[in-house]
């Protein structure tokens, strides 16, 4: 039990996006649609489950003064194995994404758990951790997504439901901040709901 | 738990961090190369399937580089021909614009011999969802008009309507359609090329 609460932690008292704020970049530029926004998440998860754990084992042999440069060749090398991978598999979403692929190895989530979790933790609990956070940043991501899509586009996982225009305004960058911003006061709120009950 | 930092411990560690890290990259690179390869050349010749009539050779082993623009001939396009039974049934041409939007980007332009447009094709682009990147649907009147207009022959005022041409440009997206229109130029001033080429 005390194991599983690493996982429900970083969906929901650690969720990287609406509670940690962390990995902005990527969250507003990546989410015009459900698909890509879940796309970027799982990406950033499959990194964040492997950086973990490998830091976690790597952790007590790496010298203190270079922690933060072995960090952060171990990411840039799993950033890049996703790359591949997802160009092979997933081209259309490897196209889609873009530059906010490889750029991922600057995404402060995966240093922050680096820092703040995994080098102090085993390498189940890392794993843990890199799931439940993962979990937690793809669904944040889906749900600015889908916000973003019906709204702007009229249209739910690329499904068009209504050939009409939707509100553009929150298809393009304006639109981000207004989903993310009221998706985070309503995630706050039945969070502190939950929590006083 | 932290070890204390020598130089020497914190040479080694590096290293070795850097060395492990590249071998996995090397690793999968090798194991992925073939299948992104594949994957690039599907996405090529299904683009070319779409736009040019029906063929029975393999246009990518049939490529030339082609200029658009005779006076500058350093950059060239690419230029794909379908054959049926031999005959030339299209030319399924690359054309990239740098007056996108959200950047550049590059449309397949099938022509049948005649100088007609077959089909067109949108390889890549980082037009605005929503607004500009309606020029990837493939059923639009956008994307429509297009076919059987004669670029050649200077019959078609290439530029949108809102610029006294022939061309009906996408609702709110000017920019991304006099962009494609920039494109089809490119794409015509080649297949021009080629028949200069040939004659």
């Amino acid at each position: 039990m005390s194991k599983f609460k690493y996982l429900i932690d970083g969906i929901v008292k650690n969720n990287p996006t609406f509670v940690l704020v962390l990995g902005m970049c990527p969250t507003l530029a990546t989410t015009t649609s459900a698909i890509n926004g879940m796309g970027m998440g799982l990406a950033t998860t499959a990194v964040l489950i492997c950086s973990n754990m490998v830091i976690s084992l790597l952790a007590p042999v790496i010298p203190n003064k270079v922690r933060i440069p072995c960090y952060i060749v171990v990411i840039a090398a799993f950033v890049t194995v996703v790359q591949f991978v997802m160009q092979a598999f997933t081209p259309s979403l490897y196209e889609t994404l873009g530059i906010f692929i490889p750029l991922i190895v600057v995404n402060c989530i995966v240093l922050g758990r680096a820092e703040a979790f995994a080098n102090k933790h085993s390498v189940g609990e890392s794993a843990l951790d890199g799931i439940g956070i993962g979990i937690g940043f793809t669904l944040a991501l889906t749900c600015i997504g889908l916000v973003r899509e019906l709204l702007g586009n009229l249209s739910a996982f690329d499904n068009k439901f209504s050939s009409s225009d939707g509100m553009l305004v929150f298809v393009l960058a304006p639109g981000a901040f207004l989903v993310l911003g009221y998706l985070m006061v309503l995630f706050n709120r039945l969070k502190d709901r939950k929590k006083k009950a | 738990m932290a070890i204390k930092s020598s130089l020497r411990n914190m040479v080694v560690v590096l290293t070795l961090v850097c060395l492990g890290a590249s071998a996995a990259v090397a690793v999968v690179y090798a194991v992925t190369k073939d299948p992104i390869a594949a994957a690039v050349a599907d996405k090529t010749n299904k683009a070319i399937e779409e736009v040019v009539p029906s063929f029975d050779n393999n246009p990518s082993e049939e490529t030339m580089m082609v200029v658009a623009d005779l006076q500058n001939p350093a950059e060239t396009n690419k230029v794909y021909v379908a054959r049926k039974g031999g005959e030339i049934v299209g030319y399924a041409i690359e054309s990239t614009t740098k007056k996108g939007f959200g950047g550049p980007f590059t449309i397949m332009v099938g022509f049948t011999p005649d100088g007609k447009v077959y089909n067109t094709s949108v390889l890549s682009h980082s037009e605005t969802p929503g607004l500009g990147a309606k020029i990837t649907d493939k059923g639009s009147h956008f994307i429509t008009q297009w076919k059987d207009k004669n670029l050649t022959d200077g019959s078609v005022n290439l530029t949108v309507k809102k610029d006294g041409g022939d061309i009906d440009a996408i609702t709110a997206s000017t920019i991304s359609s006099r962009a494609f229109c920039n494109a089809m130029e490119i794409a015509a001033n080649v297949f021009n090329n080629i028949s200069t080429e040939k004659h």
